[in-house]
This record gives C-alpha cells, sequence and structure tokens, in this order.
C-alpha cells in the first residue's frame, strides 16, 4: 500500500485530491485495524473503562471521575457493578466486563453479551476511599434518573457526601425537578455542598446553613457539627442551628420515647388483662396465666401451619381465625383448671399460688413435648407487616395494631362486665358473695365462667404477641412478673386501674431506658413499684370499703 | 440462752431429729475419709457433697417454714437471701485465690482482668479476710431482709402482695447480678475457688469437714427455730398467721415481729447459701431465678409447714428425687413430676408429709401446728371458703 502510494505522487491538484482520498481511506483503515486489534484505545470513554484493568486505586479513581462525567447511558451500570464487586477486568486484553445481577455477562464498554469471563480476568479491587468516591459519583450519576425514587436517594447521597464536583449537576437537577419533596431535597444537597465549597460566599453559607436547619435530622446535625473552619458569621449561625436542631431532635425523640412507651404499655396491658380479671376480680392469685399467653401463641402457630400447608390464600386471615380459637382453647382449659383444681384452694391464695406454679410447670413441659423446646416460627400477615414514617419516628405496623387491639379488647371486656348478665353477676359475687348467693347467682357457675373468661382474654393476648415475640414454651414465663407488677401497681379490682398501670410502667420503662439503660431501667421500675406498694399497698386505684378487708 | 429453754424446745421428736442429723453429720465423712476406697460401706466424694447440698437446702426450707410456717409471710424471694450469702462466701474464695488465677494478677479476680478494670472495686475491700466475709454473709442477706421488711410490714403489705413484691426483689437482682459492670462476674458468676482458710476446697478432707459444718448450722438453725417457736415469741407469731389483725388489737406491735423473724429467715438463709458455695463450687446469678425460690417453698409444703422437721425433710426428700430423676431416662418428665407435686401437696396433702403423720399417729395432740384452716381463711384473703361449696 504504501509503495503504491509513493509510485502516484503528486501530479498536479486532481491528483493531489486523489492523493487525500486515498490517504483518507488508508487512515480509516488503519484506524479500523487498530480498533479491532486495540480497543482500549478508540475513544476517550473506553480509554477511561480500560484503566480499571491497571490494577491501581489512582487509576481506579480516575476512571470513575471520567465515566462519571462521560454521560455515557454505560456509566452507571459500570459504577454500580464496581461498587457491587461484579465488575471485573482482564490485565491482558485491558477488556472490562460486568457480571449483571442475574448472572449474565456483558462487555462494559459495549454493553455486547459475553460467553463467559476470560480466565485470568479479576474483580476490580476496591479500598474505602474509593468506596466513597464510587457512593459519590453513583449519587451524581443518579441524580438525573427517570426513577424518582432513585433520585431522591441520589440527592441524599450527595447531602453526606457534599462532593464539591457535583455542584452543577444538583443545580441543573434542582432546576429540572417537579416532585417537591425532592426539590427540597435537592435543595438541601446543594446547600450541604455550598457549606463545604470554600470559595462560596457568606450569604450563600447563611442561606445553605438555613436550608439545612430546616431539614433538622440527625444528619443535618452531623452535617453542621463537622463543617470544620468557616467564616465567623456562618459559624455562628451554624452553632445555633445546631441547637436548634438538638432541640427539635429531642422532642422527637420524646415522642419516640413515648411510642415505644405506649407499645411496651399496650403488649403489658394485653398481658395483664386477663390476670387483673382472675387476680384482681376473683382474688385468684393465677401463676400459670402466663402460659395461658403460651397456649394463645402456640394456637397461632397450629394455625398458621394448617393454613400454609393446606389453604395458602388464607394465610392474611390467620390471625382473625386464631383469635376466637385461642379465647376457646386457653378459656376451656381455664374452666377446666378452675373445676379440677383452683375451687378446692378458694380462700388460701397462698396455696393457690403454689398449685398453679405447679400447673405452669406443667404445662410448659407438655408444650415442650407436644412442640419442641425451640422457638416455632409465626408470620405476620401482609397487613401487619411494613412501618411507616411519622416526622421523624418510624412506626411499626404490627405495633400500632396491636395497640389498636388492646383498646379493643379493653373495650369490650368493660362493656362486657358493665351490660351483660354475666358481667352482672360477676360484679355481684365480687362485691360480695353471700349477698350474690342468697339473690339466686350460681357462684360456682360465676367463678368458673370469670377464670374462663380471664384465660380466654390471655389466649388473645398470645396471639397479639406471637406477633412480636418468640414462640416458645418460655413465652408466659418472661411475661409474668411483669403481669403481676402492673396488675399490683394499678390496683387489685379495677380495670381502669390496670389500664392506667400498664401505660404508666411502660412508659416509664421506656424513658429510663435512654438514661439508665435497658437492664438498670428495668431494675429501676421494679424497685420503685416495690417502694410504691409501701406507699400503697392496694396499688393506685384501690378499692374502698369492706371489700378491703375481705 | 439458757437450758430452760433447751429442754422445753426439744420434745421426743426434735431430739430424734437432731440426733440424726448428728449422726449423719459425723457418719459419712468418716466413712469418706477412714474407709478403704470401693468398700460397701464408703461413701464416695461426690456423695458428701451432693448430701452437703441437700443439707444447705435444708437450711433454707428451715428458714422459710420459720416465717411461712409460723408467721404466714409466704416469701418468694428467700433464694436472693441464700444467693446474696454465697456471694459473700464466693467473693472471699475468689480473693483467696490469689495470683493462682488465669491473668495471675495477685489482686483482682479474673473476671475483672477480663474487663479491664485496673483496682478492686471498694465494695470487694476486706473479702480477703474471712471474719469479714462471715460477717457480710450474716450482714447483708439481713440487712436486705431488714430495710426491705421494714418498709413492707410497716406498710401493711400482707399475703399474695407481699409474695409478688418479693419475687420482685429476687427478680430485680438476678437482673442486676447478670450485669458485667456491676463487679460480681456477670453472667459467669464466681467460681474456680481454691482455697478456703488454707485449705484445698477439692480435698476430700476439706469437703468432709465443710459436710459436718453443714450439718452443725442445720442443728443450730433447727435450735434456734424450736426455742423460738415454742417460747412466747412463738406463740405471738402463730397468733400474727391466724388473726393478724386480731393481735395487733390485742396490742401486739405485729410489724416488729414479723420483721425479727423476717430478718433472722434472712440471715439464716445467708448462711446456708454461704456453706453452699464451696461444696458445689461455684456461685452465679441464676441463684436469684425466681423460680429458685418458689421451689424452696415446696420443699417446705411438701415436708408439712409449720414442722420444722417436716422442712428439712421435705428438703431433702424433693431434692434426692430430683437428683434421682434428672439424672436417669426419665429427665423429660421431672417437671411433670415436679408440677405434679406442687399441686398434689396443696390440694390432698396440705400438711404435708410430716404434718399428716402427725395428725395420723397422734390423733389427740392438739399442737397449735396444724392451721386452724377456718380462722386462716378468715384472714389470708377471701371469705369465699365456704361460699365455693
Amino acid at each position: 500500500m504504501l509503495a503504491a502510494f509513493s509510485s502516484h505522487s503528486c501530479r498536479g491538484p486532481d491528483v493531489f485530491a486523489n492523493c487525500i482520498d486515498r490517504f483518507r481511506a488508508l487512515f480509516l483503515s488503519i484506524l479500523l485495524l487498530s480498533c479491532l486489534a486495540v480497543p482500549a484505545l478508540a475513544g476517550p470513554f473506553e480509554d477511561s473503562v480500560a484503566k480499571f484493568a491497571n490494577d491501581e486505586f489512582s487509576d481506579t479513581e480516575a476512571a470513575v471521575g471520567e465515566i462519571a462525567a462521560s454521560g455515557n447511558a454505560l456509566a452507571s451500570p459500570i459504577i454500580s457493578a464496581l461498587q457491587d464487586g461484579r465488575l471485573s477486568a482482564d490485565p491482558d486484553s485491558k477488556k472490562v466486563f460486568i457480571t449483571q445481577t442475574d448472572g449474565k455477562i456483558v462487555d462494559a464498554t459495549t454493553g455486547a453479551a459475553v460467553d463467559k469471563l476470560p480466565d485470568n480476568a479479576a474483580a476490580v479491587r476496591l479500598n474505602n476511599r474509593l468506596r466513597r468516591t464510587v457512593e459519590a459519583a453513583l449519587g451524581g450519576l443518579t441524580l438525573l434518573s427517570p426513577d424518582p425514587a432513585k433520585r431522591l436517594a441520589a440527592a441524599q447521597s450527595v447531602f453526606k457526601s457534599h462532593e464539591e464536583n457535583l455542584l452543577p449537576t444538583v443545580e441543573s437537577a434542582l432546576a429540572k425537578e417537579s416532585v417537591k419533596s425532592i426539590k427540597q431535597a435537592f435543595a438541601e444537597a446543594r446547600a450541604a455542598i455550598i457549606l463545604f465549597k470554600s470559595d462560596a460566599s457568606d450569604s450563600d453559607k447563611l442561606d445553605a446553613v438555613a436550608v439545612v436547619k430546616a431539614r433538622g435530622d440527625q444528619e443535618a446535625l452531623a452535617l453542621l457539627t463537622g463543617l470544620g473552619d468557616q467564616p465567623a458569621l456562618v459559624t455562628k449561625a451554624a452553632a445555633s442551628a445546631v441547637s436548634s436542631i438538638q432541640s427539635n431532635l429531642a422532642m422527637w425523640s420524646m415522642v419516640q420515647n413515648a411510642w415505644y412507651g405506649l407499645s411496651l404499655g399496650s403488649v403489658l396491658l394485653l398481658a395483664a388483662i386477663g390476670l387483673a380479671i382472675t387476680f384482681g376480680v376473683m382474688g385468684v392469685i393465677n401463676m400459670a396465666h402466663g402460659e395461658m399467653v403460651m397456649l394463645g401463641a402456640y394456637t397461632t402457630f397450629v394455625v398458621q401451619e394448617v393454613i400454609r400447608t393446606r389453604y395458602p390464600a388464607l394465610f392474611d386471615y390467620s390471625l382473625l381465625i386464631a383469635v376466637p380459637l385461642a379465647f376457646l382453647v386457653a378459656g376451656f382449659i381455664g374452666v377446666l383448671i378452675e373445676r379440677t383444681i383452683i375451687r378446692f384452694l378458694y380462700g388460701r391464695p397462698l396455696e393457690t399460688l403454689l398449685a398453679t406454679w405447679g400447673l405452669s410447670l406443667v404445662l410448659q413441659q407438655a408444650v415442650r413435648t407436644a412442640f419442641g423446646p425451640t422457638n416455632r416460627e409465626v408470620g405476620n400477615p401482609s397487613w401487619m407487616s411494613g412501618a411507616f414514617e411519622l416526622g421523624q419516628i418510624t412506626i411499626t405496623y404490627n405495633r400500632l395494631w396491636i395497640l389498636c387491639f388492646t383498646l379493643a379488647v379493653f373495650a369490650i371486656l368493660l362493656a362486657m362486665l358493665r351490660y351483660t348478665a354475666l358481667g352482672l353477676e360477676m360484679r355481684a359475687v365480687t362485691q360480695n358473695r353471700r349477698m350474690a348467693a342468697s339473690m339466686g347467682i350460681a357462684t360456682s357457675r360465676v367463678d368458673a365462667l370469670t377464670f374462663g373468661l380471664g384465660s380466654g382474654i390471655a389466649g388473645i393476648a398470645g396471639v397479639a404477641l406471637s406477633q412480636i415475640d418468640n414462640v416458645s414454651p418460655n413465652l408466659g414465663q418472661s411475661y409474668i412478673i411483669d403481669s403481676f407488677m402492673v396488675v399490683v401497681f394499678g390496683g387489685v379490682g379495677n380495670l381502669w386501674g390496670t389500664l392506667v398501670g400498664a401505660f404508666t410502667l411502660g412508659i416509664a420503662n421506656k424513658f429510663l431506658e435512654p438514661v439508665a439503660g435497658a437492664v438498670l431501667g428495668k431494675i429501676a421500675i421494679l424497685v420503685l413499684i416495690i417502694l410504691f406498694i409501701q406507699k400503697r399497698p392496694r396499688g393506685l386505684f384501690a378499692l374502698k370499703g369492706r371489700a378491703v378487708e375481705a | 440462752m439458757t437450758p430452760h429453754i433447751l429442754t422445753r424446745s426439744l420434745d421426743r421428736a426434735a431430739t430424734a431429729f437432731v440426733l440424726l442429723v448428728a449422726a449423719v453429720g459425723v457418719l459419712i465423712p468418716l466413712s469418706n475419709l477412714l474407709l478403704p476406697q470401693g468398700s460397701m460401706f464408703q461413701v464416695p466424694t461426690y456423695l458428701v457433697a451432693l448430701w452437703g447440698k441437700y443439707v444447705c437446702y435444708a437450711i433454707l426450707a428451715l428458714s422459710i417454714d420459720l416465717i411461712w410456717g409460723y408467721c404466714g409471710i409466704l416469701s418468694l424471694g428467700h433464694g436472693a437471701f441464700f444467693a446474696l450469702g454465697g456471694y459473700a462466701m464466693g467473693m472471699y474464695l475468689m480473693r483467696q485465690i490469689g495470683s493462682r488465677g488465669v491473668y495471675g494478677n495477685p489482686i483482682l479476680p479474673d473476671f475483672m482482668v477480663f474487663l479491664n478494670w485496673d483496682k478492686l472495686p471498694w465494695y470487694w475491700y476486706g473479702f480477703d479476710k474471712f471474719w469479714f466475709a462471715a460477717l457480710m454473709v450474716l450482714l447483708v442477706p439481713g440487712l436486705l431482709a431488714f430495710c426491705f421488711g421494714w418498709l413492707a410490714f410497716r406498710s401493711r403489705v400482707t399475703g399474695v402482695y407481699l409474695s409478688i413484691i418479693t419475687q420482685a426483689m429476687t427478680y430485680a437482682l438476678l437482673l442486676a447480678f447478670f450485669r458485667n459492670d456491676f463487679g460480681f462476674g456477670g453472667n459467669n458468676g464466681l467460681t474456680d475457688f481454691k482455697d478456703i482458710l488454707g485449705f484445698n476446697v477439692q480435698a476430700e478432707g476439706t469437703r468432709a469437714a465443710l459436710f459436718l459444718l453443714s450439718c452443725l448450722a442445720l442443728i443450730i438453725a433447727f435450735l434456734i427455730c424450736r426455742a423460738i417457736v415454742s417460747s412466747k415469741l412463738g406463740k405471738v407469731l402463730i397468733a400474727v398467721r391466724d388473726a393478724e389483725s386480731r393481735t395487733r388489737f390485742l396490742g401486739y406491735r405485729v410489724e416488729s415481729y414479723k420483721l425479727f423473724v423476717f430478718t433472722l429467715s434472712a440471715c439464716m438463709a445467708g448462711v446456708a447459701g454461704a456453706l453452699y458455695v464451696p461444696q458445689v463450687g461455684i456461685i452465679n446469678p441464676s441463684e436469684f431465678a425466681p423460680a429458685n425460690s418458689i421451689e424452696a417453698v415446696i420443699w417446705v409444703a411438701v415436708g408439712g409447714r409449720g414442722t420444722l422437721i417436716g422442712a428439712a425433710l421435705g428438703a431433702v426428700v424433693v431434692n434426692y428425687a430430683k437428683t434421682f430423676f434428672t439424672s436417669g431416662p426419665l429427665a423429660p418428665y421431672w417437671l411433670f413430676m415436679l408440677g405434679a407435686l406442687f399441686i398434689l401437696v396443696t390440694l390432698l396433702l396440705p400438711k404435708g408429709i410430716v404434718g399428716t403423720f402427725n395428725s395420723w399417729w397422734e390423733p389427740r395432740r392438739s399442737t397449735g401446728i396444724a392451721a386452724d384452716e377456718a380462722s386462716a381463711a378468715r384472714e389470708d384473703g377471701i371469705s369465699a371458703a365456704k361460699m365455693a361449696e
């Protein structure tokens, strides 16, 4: 070719033009050939990608920066593959490959599918500093993603990383954004960058402080406290913003504690409410109460097992089926216990305590024999899983449902005692057993039914507790002391006392926990209750009159 | 105090019991030490330690019977006093390890070195001396019982309320002792003991001596209890048990009587714990578990509430059964049996083995020990005893 070219050299203008044409053809063909042989030299994007194959951290960092800036459609998959360790490079051919999440392998520069990785291809390595660069680059890339969730996530990550070179991207994204919440996130990201930009003006920075302050969460606090050297004005504004955010956060943490406290209180109430009936109304101390809760939880387990194997479509209704069943199972066993053991021990509360303790051992061991000693899996129906955000706190649906459920059970029980014939008889027997008997109330039948009711409610509690606790033979034991504390604290014989007692103890516990730690908080609560009992031996809402000395 | 009290408190059964315990306390160690190994009558060393454990439990049962059987105070937290006595003794034994621990620190026990503590916490001072530890064995449970009882009895917390808050007390202590930063070895407790008063705790001679001492402590505790219950003080206690309000209206300071007997009982439980620890070689927070305290109450119920001898006997019988069943193929059924024991004893044998035997053997003997059901019911809670028919 070279020989042909020289033989036709320069014979006039048309010849010259011809020459150039040929030259161009030659150049193109050389280019084409070289492209086939060493694709890495083909263009800036490909050049950058090839740098991954050098296995040098500095080259990888440069490559990430160049690729992110290239605007190429393949940039995002490459960098996210790098982040997940799915990017491999062949040091010999300088080719780079992406292993997609579905296992398929593609060439990083072309996106064409490849059968298998070359033998000496190795994953591109990262160190911690690079990981930050990668995260920031991804943030910048996805800032313009069409998916709103991705844009929001990107804005958040830019807020945290405040990479200065992303400022133009953030600003253009901010201008284009139409969704209000994401626009807000972009504005915050922009503010974060400006705060850390050394050449930004004071007024810009002050505006930025205001934006970050308005965000007001833990991350905003971290950003403002880590500002470093700033002009005096900005430092002052940041300090005031920090204190305002801190007080705001303190308020939210109060709200959070209060919610946790309500949630714990509802669990305590649920566990104690049946006890309030048997202990509070009948004066029978039932140490096997926790085991009734456990039986309810195991009923839920059995119901779910049957549904799983026979009617999987009904799974979301499993709890609705379990609630009445648990009530019946626990209630039936309660009546059985009352008829065979407890009725012989009326008037001897200390003996009742021992006999029911023995019963609790038997029930635990029976369940352990039947279902095994390990935890059993009880699932959450779809409407009980998940969570939603309220301001700065997260509320899980199962806790919320349990709170509602507890209040509903409480209301139903209260209505039952107030408006039904059995409720009337129960109250009569509680207030004056002899008089009630004289008026023709079959007191022993009322006793059995009352005990059954208390046990049945414990069974219902077990259904709810199976959603948030481990279903094991020891489930009941962990609640029995707490339940007694609630009933004794609230005052025996008064359901409202139990309600107030449960929520007071729950909230007090959760407010003490951050201060004293979980275990010390619990100890403190126990000590406080012991001291409280000294002061008011009959609890918060004590029955007055002759019933006290009975 | 005086021979008079001794003679009055020792009736025939009590004398027989004291002689029996004394004989066991002397014969078992002698046979263990003097007879050749493998001989038919030689008691192996592990059995000496095991029976030593039972004797300590018997002391604990006595202390519970004193307050429950004679004063109507059902404590579900007596295991706490037992464990506190045990911890006081355990702290002495820990200090005796000296530099023989794994980390070889002459002052700090191993677990403190492990937690990177640089000096001994103040409440560990003095436990290198035996007399101080022995004093604490009595003082710590006694003081806790005194404060607790002072608060509870003065505000007239009685019956099941008292039972529940004593249970809460031991539960709170359980949680506290589980914490590493509480300074008592956390989860693992105190163990790996080497010496007691210069003698190796593992040695046969030491074990035999500890067994003898435990029997001696049981006899002394028994004599103290007998002296109390057969004195005028004992009569007042029984009156408190059967009709507390009436006793108060008669002019007795009920809470003072209760406080005295509760504190004394806690000290006895502490001694039992202190003798228990060197024989089993470990003390850990699980001794505070509420279940342990309730189990101790059932020993008393099985043997016979308000009989003293029955309490000690019940502790030995139930624990022997526990050892027998939990080590055999019947192990999974032990909890069924224990649970059934709780139920059947309270339903069918409310006076326990000894009480039932007494009322069968000497039908005419009015002891004042077997509780008058009707008055007990009136006092205990509900006036429902008859209504339930």
